[in-house]
């Protein structure tokens, strides 16, 4: 069926829109984690809600009072940060879908579209985080990877939309990719919270170091558990993507394993993450270690992602640009 | 032993036996300390990266001998120490045997543990519930017997203990969340079995190419009887070839369906087979083989890797002897199917070896799909069959078939030629239907394209086991991660003093990771302290 050439165009605006928005709304956020007390008090509320948490015989589990919220300027900024990047993701959304019904099929058959993809779900998955922690004020941090992202993904990678190849005709490719887009999109999250978390544990063991930045970011306990909460979920998710993966290869290649440079860096991140699982059950590599492990986990789904795509080739059909 | 029957044996002086038993009891605890564990799967990770960064030999054997070459004393060093064979190597086998023995010499106690929990009662109430991290009380207008009935209906699917206190108060344990421990075990013992059965898979598994053309003749069946029947065969450690299942296949025709700009959308083709009884009754099966969709029978799986052609040459010797052949010519130009290849001629009725080798023919060249000559020169613009042309290049003399050296039926000997025993007598584009005619009178004409099929026949005895334990290992991982395994006590006892009515205490504790506990206890707490009323 030929490529409907509008709808892709409308998606290539959704998309550059989308990506100048993110980019506005970074800068929102850099102004409330800079300026704002919002930092400084998300710290004092974890603080206050783990004291409760050791044991006073009162209840423990409603929140404590928020000290009262002073709607200041930069207070607002920040919330229209957050809804600027509700109505990016909308747009987001928007360029898959467009992308999706322009060439009829799953729009993530090349490296743009797969970064489309990612990035995606990495900015929905920051949305919920948000909800679910005090990390508001954060939200910089994480987008700022995500436009550099779909920023080159915007203008080195971009590809034209167009049918794929006849191996990746397959309704595997729909489950395979997805499961790896999804869930390399999750990881992007813990891959930025354990960053911010070994800087946040380095302020706490000498509060000389990092002393402005540090003293903004939210306990180290609260990054924790949003880089555990996301990893736990992406990590199965990541397992069933592989294994799907390895399905599809066996009607498409011949076998289902065979170390293809692709496979490889996926079983290393793979092998990786469950180090990091480990790591948090061991003693002695609990806290700074572990985040290493974690960051080093997205440090190889990013290598997988450049690297092995463009440089080496394998038999990835979308290895390669274009 | 005697000097030791004297005085007490000094601690600090083992006899031998002991100390190898105390050294392999080290060794053992070591092992399967989780520190161990989480080492070696960083080895692991480590070990396997080389294998994406650098050429493996099994995967592209002339890369791996290019980057040899290319690097010197650096690729040889590698080499040796088996950085192009990653996968098979001594190192890399041996991290993950290590982590196999750490793997098993963990799980085994954990198992028994796991039993010995599955039976045990949930744990006593703790003296003083206020110091859970989430915890509730209130006193109720309600008898104990009624607010504990109300208890035992809200904790179904708990598993519960109940217990007086020696004054007078009762409490009920109650936990959930054992699904956690079954995924972890199921996850790491399926995982246990996937390693197994893929290392066994690699003895007994091979996997072998071949080309056939895709016409329906005599000379687009191949049968899976022996190794020679292959273009190359790849056999696992057990496979000697000898004992191949046997089925035979018949490949009619091929198909391939482009877009406007010449990119490949489809490939199939119509293949007949037969395996099992039908070898022996001569009844052939029809299949439809696509990208994507293996035939599978006699435990083989067979599958279409890719296409090409064979242009078709008739050669009328001054004789009037007529030979016909169509071989296959290898793509060089994977968009747009510029083929380049060989076909090689014997002069009919030349008894005389010395004098054949003076008159053997080879036309040589590229094909053109879809040609475009320009100042002479052909080049394809498509791979689709449209308007196809060759350019040779005739030449006359020795092809060194008689040499017993083997031939690549692509190419001719280049030896030959810079010997000058083999020499051009001629170079032309041709269409379809077009001839040269040679000085001896030997007319060369190009009839037409044939297409062929490569096939890849995969043998895998254990890759069904394979898929069962990754399914289990993903079934027992979803389990460990996402149950979680949390704890909650009710305690009960009359008010004191003057107050009517009942304390009740409900405590809890998330075993595992806190975070999320909070909602659910906050709801079970409301309903057991309302009576399962909700509000
Ligand atoms: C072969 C490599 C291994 C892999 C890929 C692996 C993977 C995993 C994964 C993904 C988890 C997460 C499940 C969870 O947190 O509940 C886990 C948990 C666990 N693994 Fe392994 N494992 C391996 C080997 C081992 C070995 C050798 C041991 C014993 C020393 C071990 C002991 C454990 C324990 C005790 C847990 C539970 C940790 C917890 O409760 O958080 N694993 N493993």
């Amino acid at each position: 069926m030929p490529v409907n050439e509008t709808l892709s165009q409308y998606s290539d605006w959704s998309y550059t829109t989308a990506t100048a928005i993110y980019v506005l709304a970074l800068v929102f956020f850099l102004i409330e984690q800079s300026f704002g007390a919002n930092g400084r008090r998300a710290a004092e509320r974890t603080k206050a809600r783990q004291l409760v948490g050791a044991g006073a015989p009162v209840e423990a589990t409603a929140d404590v009072p928020e000290p009262p919220v002073r709607r200041g300027r930069v207070e607002r900024i920040g919330r229209m940060g957050a809804a600027l990047t509700v109505l990016g993701v909308l747009l987001h959304f928007a360029a898959l879908l467009l992308r999706g019904l322009a060439t009829h099929r799953v729009p993530w058959g090349n490296m743009y579209e797969y970064i489309m993809a990612v990035t995606f779900i990495a900015v929905v998955t920051w949305l919920w985080a948000i909800r679910k922690f005090p990390v508001r004020h954060l939200s910089g941090f994480m987008l700022l990877p995500i436009v550099i992202l779909m920023f080159i993904g915007g203008t080195v990678l971009y590809t034209v939309a167009a049918p794929v190849v006849p191996a990746l005709q397959s309704y595997w490719l729909v489950i395979h990719v997805s499961a790896a887009a999804t869930s390399s999109g999750i990881f992007l999250v813990p891959g930025v919270a354990s960053i911010l978390y070994m800087i946040r544990n380095a302020y706490d063991r000498n509060p000389k170091r990092f002393a402005r930045f540090g003293s903004r970011l939210p306990e180290a306990d609260v990054l924790d558990r949003v880089a555990y909460r996301t990893t736990v979920f992406a990590f199965p998710l990541f397992t069933f993507g592989v294994l799907c993966g390895a399905i599809w290869a066996e009607s498409a290649w011949g076998r289902f394993w065979g170390w293809d440079p692709k496979e490889t860096t996926a079983f290393v991140a793979w092998v990786v993450y469950a180090a990091y699982l480990h790591s948090r059950a061991t003693a002695g590599w609990r806290g700074t270690r572990a985040a290493v492990i974690n960051t080093l986990g997205f440090a190889v789904t990013v290598f997988n992602l450049f690297f092995v795509n463009l440089v080496t080739t394998g038999l990835h059909s979308y290895a390669g640009v274009g | 032993m005697t000097a030791t029957e004297a005085r007490p044996t000094p601690q600090y002086r083992p006899t031998p036996g002991r100390r190898v038993l105390s050294f392999l009891r080290n060794t053992w605890r070591g092992l399967t300390a989780m520190r161990t564990a989480l080492i070696l799967l960083f080895l692991l990770a480590l070990g396997a990266m080389p294998g994406a960064l650098l050429p493996q030999r099994a995967l592209n054997p002339t890369k791996t001998s290019q980057y040899i070459t290319d690097h010197g004393w650096w690729g040889t060093l590698l080499d040796r120490l088996q950085f192009f064979d990653v996968y098979s190597s001594v190192w890399f086998s041996a991290i993950y045997l290590l982590l196999m023995v750490s793997l098993v010499g963990c799980l085994t106690p954990r198992s028994w543990e796991y039993v010995r929990s599955m039976r045990a009662k949930p744990v006593l109430t703790p003296r003083n519930l206020a110091r859970m991290p989430h915890f509730r009380e209130a006193t109720l207008e309600r008898s104990a017997d009624d607010v504990l009935a109300g208890a035992r209906k809200r904790l179904r699917g708990w598993r519960t203990a109940e217990r007086e206190e020696a004054d007078g108060a009762r409490t009920i344990s109650a936990e959930r969340g054992y699904l956690r421990e079954t995924g972890n075990l199921i996850f790491h013992f399926a995982m246990l079995g996937l390693i197994i059965s893929f290392a066994l898979g690699k003895m007994y598994s091979y996997d072998g190419q071949v080309i056939v053309q895709a016409t329906g003749g005599a000379d687009a069946q191949f049968c899976n009887s022996g190794i020679y029947a292959y273009d190359s065969f790849n056999p696992g450690l057990r496979v000697d070839g000898t004992d191949l299942d046997p089925f035979c296949v018949k490949v009619n025709d091929f198909t391939a369906q482009y877009t406007a700009t010449g990119e490949p959308v489809h490939y199939s083709s119509n293949i007949d087979y037969q395996s099992g009884n039908d070898l022996t009754t001569g009844i052939w099966r029809p299949y439809f083989l696509e990208v994507n969709s293996p035939l599978r029978t006699a435990g083989d799986r067979v599958y279409l890797l890719n296409h090409g052609y064979s242009p078709q040459f008739t050669v009328t010797f001054p004789d009037g002897e007529v030979r016909k052949q169509a071989v296959q010519w290898v793509p060089e130009d994977t968009k747009t199917y510029l083929s380049q290849g060989a076909v090689k001629f014997d002069p009919p009725d030349v008894p005389d070896a010395a004098e054949r080798r003076t008159k053997q023919l080879a036309i040589t060249g590229v094909f053109a799909p879809t040609s475009f000559v320009h100042g002479g020169v052909l080049t394809s613009t498509a791979p689709v069959l449209n308007n196809p042309m060759v350019a040779v290049d005739v030449l006359r003399g020795d092809l060194g078939l008689d040499s017993g050296q083997s031939q690549s039926i692509f190419s001719v000997d280049q030896s030959m030629v810079d010997d000058g025993r083999l020499k051009r007598v001629a170079r032309q584009n041709l269409a379809v239907g077009q001839s040269i005619t040679l000085d001896d009178g030997t007319k060369i004409s190009f009839d037409g394209v044939q297409q062929w099929v490569a096939l890849q026949v995969s043998h895998d005895p254990t890759q069904d086991y394979v898929l069962v334990f990754a399914v289990a290992m993903l079934v027992g991982l979803g389990a460990s991660l996402l149950v979680k395994r949390r704890r909650v006590w009710l305690r009960v006892r009359p008010a004191d003093g003057d107050e009517n009515g009942t304390v009740v205490q409900v405590g809890g504790l998330a075993r595992t990771d806190q975070a999320g506990y909070g909602e659910e206890f906050t709801r079970l707490a409301d309903e057991l302290l309302t009576g399962g009323k909700r509000k």
